[in-house]
């Protein structure tokens, strides 16, 4: 910058401003010229659909007819709808179990690779590869088949005393069954908590040493606030993934959401009102909710960051 | 787990007085031993890990040799009688289609994507990093709100245009946003690499007058090779794995995808055939788990990088 700003001072003393405001016009013009495909994606696909759907969800809109107005309506329905209150209920239980344990387990895999021993490469290529595949249809597959009744998952519960029977046709464990899977993807996480630990300052530690601090006391006073920042990151990246859990739930309920509506997701109830039986209004009034909970769930987590996140040093 | 034991740090052993040579000797062999000791554990604990998180998909390998009747209740990894006879039905598809055209429908969607987003994502990301313009800040702040943004909240209007313009069942609602730059991880991918490229260049080529265009094609792309590589393998693999989109857009059996293919599948065969099932499964996940194996450096790094910056 400096550079070309002396440049152009010394070319032009007297008066710069015409030609440095033509400079500008013409960053401007490429800036949005370069931008256009985001621009342009953003309004058609982003902040347009988002206006349409906030307006039909205060219609009844089935494609065929036209959209007709029916006030709040939907949202009043909404919360009456047992199905509704149920999606809530499984999609909420699975994020607040789900979400925590899978962090705690990448949180625990990446401090025992954050050290120097050999094969860190290996290991955290194989624990990161759940990762890419778990949301597939095929893992659904492999996992329907592990868990079914008198499957291998079964047998080995048995052994270790569980009660029998396949976990695929038991309200009470499909729940656990796909909380074990976004487990099974800690992997993602652990990268980035690795990533993190790698720039926590050695010297920190051997500091710490010197004053007597133990391994517990180390984790909660420099680990942690240390980590901080990526634990944000990777929380409210994990909780918003949670809420759009589709094709496992899918497949593994074979398209019904069931046994008992114990899998009916969020996406999975949002998938049936839409896309199934075309009631487009009811359906943008569930993700109009859904919205505003992941917009509070954000909006409380970067408000209150502030007390509990710790910037160091030149990230902030 | 921070391990640096009290023993080895010079300040410790300092503040016990002057060690002799023979003492410290002694003190070496220790913590040798000792270091020793912690990597046999870190590797037996580490294995184990990966013991259990590979299971999953060693069994699923080892399933497509064995005959279905095996499949449910063996623990083993070792099939009885090894055969191929599973492959086969999987590779004769479903519904009157053949896998390699199911396969084929997945490689174009894949294809598509990469091909959009390497090129709207870079050249959109070039705007974000380099060039200064009002509204930037504003626009830049959006990008990272769609990252957070719910996609249930687009996809119903997305598919009442898509589906008035008459182009539902074909694949331009699958790819438009690609083309568009509407995924914001990958926008924000490149500009967080382009960032870190020293500004230097550009500025000594802007001095011999060179444009935004020629600087973005002749310095900024060839420099952001590992972004773009990066990005590629996501988007391919995230298009291969992409399930909720063709299900909503594609109707007709010889448009789709692997994932829809293998839900027609599992829906169509006799719900014992685990062996089909799971050899459609295995083969459909093939490339990804290739990609990934020559490319696990590249994801793993591209990872990191994402959840650093954030």
């Amino acid at each position: 910058m400096t550079l070309t700003a002396e440049a152009r001072a010394t070319r032009t003393p007297a008066s710069p401003s015409p030609m440095r405001r033509r400079r500008k016009a013409a960053e401007t013009r490429a800036g949005y010229a370069f931008l256009a495909p985001w621009l342009l994606g953003f309004v058609l696909l982003t902040a347009g659909p988002m206006i349409a759907s906030l307006y039909l969800a205060f219609t009844n809109y089935n494609l065929f007819t036209s959209p007709e107005w029916v006030g709040i309506e939907n949202f009043q329905r909404l919360f009456q709808d047992p199905n509704y209150i149920q999606a809530w209920k499984v999609t909420a239980l699975y994020a607040l179990i789900g979400t925590p344990l899978k962090l705690v387990s990448a949180l625990a895999v990446a401090m025992l690779l954050n050290n120097s021993h050999r094969g860190q490469g290996f290991y955290r290529s194989a624990f990161y590869a759940p990762s890419l595949i778990g949301a597939s249809v095929s893992i659904a597959i492999v996992w329907k088949a592990m868990f079914i009744d008198n499957g291998i998952v079964d047998r080995a519960g048995q052994t270790l005393g569980l009660p029998a029977g396949g976990w695929v046709g038991d309200p009470g464990r499909t729940l656990p069954m796909l909380i074990l899977l976004t487990i099974w993807q800690f992997g993602a996480p652990m990268v980035i908590f690795l990533a993190g630990l790698k720039q926590i300052p050695t010297e920190l530690y051997e500091a710490a040493s010197v004053d007597g601090a133990g391994p517990v006391r180390k984790f909660l006073k420099i680990t942690l606030p240390m980590l901080s920042p990526v634990l944000f990151f990777n929380l409210l990246l994990e909780t918003i993934h949670a809420f759009q859990i589709f094709a496992s739930a899918f497949i593994i309920s074979s398209g019904t959401g069931g046994p008992a509506r114990s899998t009916l997701f969020y996406t999975l109830y949002l998938y049936f009102r839409g896309f199934r039986d075309f009631q487009m209004g009811y359906a943008s009034a569930m993700a109009w909710v859904l919205v505003l909970v992941v917009g509070a769930i954000s909006f409380v987590m970067f408000r209150t960051q502030n007390r509990w996140v710790h910037y160091s040093g030149e990230s902030k | 787990m921070s391990t640096t034991a009290p023993a080895t740090s010079p300040a410790t052993s300092g503040r016990q007085g002057l060690p002799t040579a023979e003492h410290s000797a002694a003190l070496r062999r220790r913590n040798q031993g000792r270091s020793r000791a912690r990597s046999v554990v870190f590797h037996v604990i580490s294995l184990a890990v990966v013991a259990v998180i590979l299971y999953p998909a060693v069994w699923m390998f080892v399933s497509t040799l064995k005959p279905s009747s095996e499949i449910i209740g063996s623990v083993s990894i070792i099939p009885t009688d090894p055969s191929l006879a599973n492959f086969t039905k999987a590779l004769a598809g479903i519904a009157g289609v053949s896998f390699w055209q199911f396969f084929m429908n997945s490689l174009v969607l894949a294809v598509g994507s990469v091909v959009g987003i390497t090129l709207s994502c870079s050249v959109s990301a070039y705007a974000f990093a380099r060039i200064d313009f009002p509204g930037r800040g504003l626009f830049f702040t959006l990008m990272i709100g769609t990252l957070l943004l719910p996609f249930h909240v687009v996809i119903i209007p997305q598919y009442i245009v898509f589906n008035q313009l008459g182009l539902v069942g074909t694949y331009v609602p699958l790819l438009i946003g690609k083309f568009l730059a509407a995924e914001a991880f990958f926008v924000f991918l490149m500009v967080q690499f382009m960032r870190n490229l020293p500004r230097e260049l550009d500025e000594a080529a802007r001095i011999d007058g060179a444009g935004h265009v020629r600087i973005f094609t002749s310095i900024m792309l060839p420099l952001m090779k590992p972004a773009l590589v990066t990005s590629s393998i996501f988007a391919f693999i995230w298009s291969w794995n992409d399930f909720f989109g063709p299900l909503i857009y594609l109707s007709s059996p010889d448009t789709f995808p692997l994932p829809l293919a293998l839900r027609l599948f599992v829906d169509q065969t006799t719900v014992s055939d685990y062996g089909a099932q799971m050899a459609m499964a295995v083969l459909a996940l093939l490339p990804v788990l290739l990609f990934f194996l020559v490319f696990q450096r590249y994801l793993v790094q591209g990872v990191a990088t994402q959840g650093l910056k954030g």
